[in-house]
């Protein structure tokens, strides 16, 4: 009671309420500028991000062979690429569209074997580690992010030293003699792709309701309907969008390729690195762009299909 | 009697906890008999097994120890499947990739009923629960009453001996909840099928079941119709939890059967009954008194016992005090709380302790009324004290 009387009296006595004028504008000052600075910032990333992006799109259009000089608007290296013909050089001799193209199937062969693969690999690592109950499942949760993280140059150099290792062991076993090829480099993407496409439908798996999978038992499903029937169809979106992103990883892959790849395997980042060689030809503008472009609509497909199933939930 | 649907004996589930060191009792030794037709509720509060209780009884979880019957058959590892009870969830649980229609559809698509088959009695099965119309939509585009009705029917539809609902009604706003409740409750009379709900409101238990098991701590504290549980607890925290009680300490002064003199302080004994528990003349307990039951009239003055009808105070209490076992004492008003549909008054009561008395308000607000500080007559029939030991 005594505590109640002091803080009426506390109360009663406090001062008459006033403006800090100065402090006021002050603080509406400090929110002007936090405005500006959140409308600039976007502006100053995506510059960095896209400057030299948009560069090499402008000049893959540009009619001389300058890279850095604008001489007029042509389609000329895109026409060269497909018509065997590069500008000058010594790489002009060995560039052939046929060589190119082969490049591009080679990149596409790798691309669906390995996406297939992490796909089937990193779904049933993210049921796993979602539904599954087994000890040491929060370290294998926390390595899922290794690849992600560690160098792209270490795991180059591991596979490389791996495969080393076990072909000469079943070269000393069976006298068989295998090389690197199609085979070592889809392993290869595989051993990256499972951790995306393992993280993107972990995410989904584990937004989705785990009482759908009781409901589908309680109605009559067993385990295996109930997940054909329910958790694939509610994780397809996730699927679809790993799927999507270890493919077009593959597709961009240059570091792990180059140390896994054979004779004859090249991918289309190996056959441009080819190019590059002595100096920049024009073409490589159009080539890079036109990866871009593949690229940027795999990503936004995959993109949509993780949207959407954020805006459906 | 009619016969038993789902009977559980001395069933105790355990968990281990994450870390692995200590284990939960999450349902300690439950003991309970169904009968078939029956709206039987599980009551208590979060935390107390009712819900691990019809898991168990759904095959989501496994006992640890006891027995689980379904009309007389042992469940122990059966999974869900394979049992016939069919569950509504708290959160419904409905595919949001199916149509409502197809939602119905799923449990007799498991089942292996012809397609044309299944379409007609899902159907039949939304008709019941009143939502035709909303056949093609998905889940997402219902409302939460909807919602819960596709839930039941996705249920009712598989024919299951027991229907198990999980706080069926949690997610729903008031009205739309007190609708629901009178609706179930004539659905379940209807249909003829046990209901097994599972429930922290008092409110709702008392609406619905025909037999309500009081649960806490992972243990059964009193299973009875809801007269018995309000009338007669058999516990403090039967009586704590379902509506409002007073508890007052009191010393046993004597006993004669199943009555019982009790003292507030040494001027004053009331009575009270003791149910099935062997009291002792001197012995320490704790009375439970609901506020409704304690009436309220002046000091002095006149009192209207009827409408026109009026006796002096003096009157009054010599006619009261003729009729058997009532207790009549003397308490002052610490404060009033009016409340519209009655008035709450806490009175200071011989030995120094408080207990509130809930007036309805019949006529005017004027008419009746008892301020702080004024003093007050309580009167209430013998019957309604009860002692609890527990």
């Amino acid at each position: 009671m005594a505590d109640q009387a002091a803080f009426v009296s506390r109360q009663a006595a406090r001062q008459p309420f006033e403006i800090n004028q100065r402090q006021v504008q002050l603080d509406l000052w400090v929110r002007r500028i936090g405005k500006i600075g959140l409308l600039l910032n976007p502006v100053f990333a995506y510059f960095f991000l896209w400057a030299p992006i948009i560069v090499l799109i402008v000049f893959s259009f540009n009619a001389g062979r300058s890279v850095s000089t604008w001489e007029g608007f042509s389609t000329q290296w895109y026409q060269n690429i497909f018509s065997n013909t590069i500008a000058g050089g010594t790489e002009a001799a060995r560039f052939t569209t046929e060589n190119m193209l082969g490049a591009v199937r080679n990149s596409v062969i790798v691309g669906v074997g390995s996406t297939l693969l992490s796909t089937i690999i990193g779904t049933m690592v993210a049921l796993s580690l979602v539904r599954g109950r087994f000890p040491g499942k929060k370290i294998i949760d926390s390595l899922l992010y290794l690849p992600v993280v560690i160098p792209e140059i270490t795991q180059a150099i591991s596979l490389a030293i791996f495969f080393k290792v076990v072909f000469d062991f079943v070269k000393l076993q069976t006298g068989l003699n295998p090389t690197t090829g199609f085979g070592t480099i889809i392993i290869g993407h595989v051993a990256f792709s499972i951790s995306y496409v393992a993280i993107v439908v972990r995410a989904r798996l584990a937004d989705m309701n785990p009482r759908l999978e009781e409901a589908a038992r309680d109605l009559g499903a067993n385990e295996w309907r109930t997940f054909w029937r329910i958790t694939f169809p509610l994780i397809l979106p996730g699927v679809i969008a790993g799927a999507l992103l270890a493919f077009t990883l593959s597709l961009d892959d240059f570091v792990i390729t180059f140390f896994t790849s054979g004779i004859g395997t090249s991918t289309l980042p190996l056959f441009v690195y080819g190019m590059l060689k002595t100096r920049v030809p024009p073409e490589i503008n159009a080539i890079s762009t036109l990866m871009l472009v593949a690229s940027t609509v795999l990503v936004a497909i995959s993109l949509g299909l993780q949207g959407r199933n954020a805006a459906r939930r | 009697m009619a016969a038993i649907d789902v009977e559980l004996k001395n069933v105790v589930k355990e968990f281990t906890a994450r870390n692995r060191e200590g284990i939960t009792r999450a349902v300690d030794n439950v003991s309970l008999q169904i009968h078939q037709g029956e709206f039987f509720a599980l009551l208590g509060p979060s935390g107390c097994g009712k819900t691990t209780t019809l898991r168990m009884i759904a095959g989501f979880e496994d006992s640890t120890a006891g027995e689980i019957l379904i009309r007389g058959k042992a469940v122990q590892h059966v999974p869900p499947f394979h049992r016939p009870v069919n569950t509504v969830f708290q959160d419904y649980a409905l595919f949001p990739h199916m149509t409502v229609l197809k939602n119905v559809m799923f449990g007799l698509e498991m089942e292996g009923v012809p397609r044309r088959e299944a379409e007609q009695r899902a159907r039949e099965a939304l008709q019941l629960v009143r939502l035709p119309n909303v056949e093609d939509r998905k889940p997402r585009q219902l409302s939460g009453g909807q919602q819960q009705r596709v839930a039941l029917a996705r249920a009712l539809v598989k024919r299951p001996v027991v229907l198990l609902l999980d706080e069926p009604l949690g997610a729903l706003d008031l009205k739309l909840r007190q609708a629901l409740q009178y609706e179930l409750k004539a659905m379940q009379k209807s249909l003829g099928i046990t209901f097994i709900f599972v429930t922290h409101d008092q409110e709702e238990a008392m609406t619905m079941a025909d037999r309500i098991a009081v649960m806490d701590q992972g243990k059964v504290l009193q299973v009875g119709t809801p007269d018995e549980i309000y009338e007669s607890p058999n516990s403090k925290f039967v009586a704590d939890f379902i509506g409002e009680t007073n508890f007052v300490q009191a010393e046993v002064a004597g006993v004669s059967g199943e009555w019982v003199d009790v003292r507030l302080d040494e001027n004053c004994i009331v009575k009270a009954v003791t149910g099935d528990q062997s009291v002792s003349v001197g012995q320490k307990v704790t009375l439970a008194l609901r506020p409704e039951k304690i009436n309220l009239f002046p000091v002095k003055g006149v009192v209207e016992y009827e409408e026109g009808s009026t006796e002096t105070t003096e009157e009054y209490m010599r006619s009261l005090l003729k009729v058997p076992n009532m207790n009549l004492i003397r308490g002052r008003v610490r404060q009033a709380i009016y409340i519209g549909t009655d008035t709450r008054y806490i009175i200071r009561i011989p030995g120094d302790q408080d207990v509130v008395a809930r007036v309805q308000n019949f006529g005017l607000r004027s008419d009746t009324f008892f301020d702080d500080g004024q003093e007050v007559n309580l009167y209430w029939n013998g019957e309604n004290t009860r002692i609890l030991l527990q």
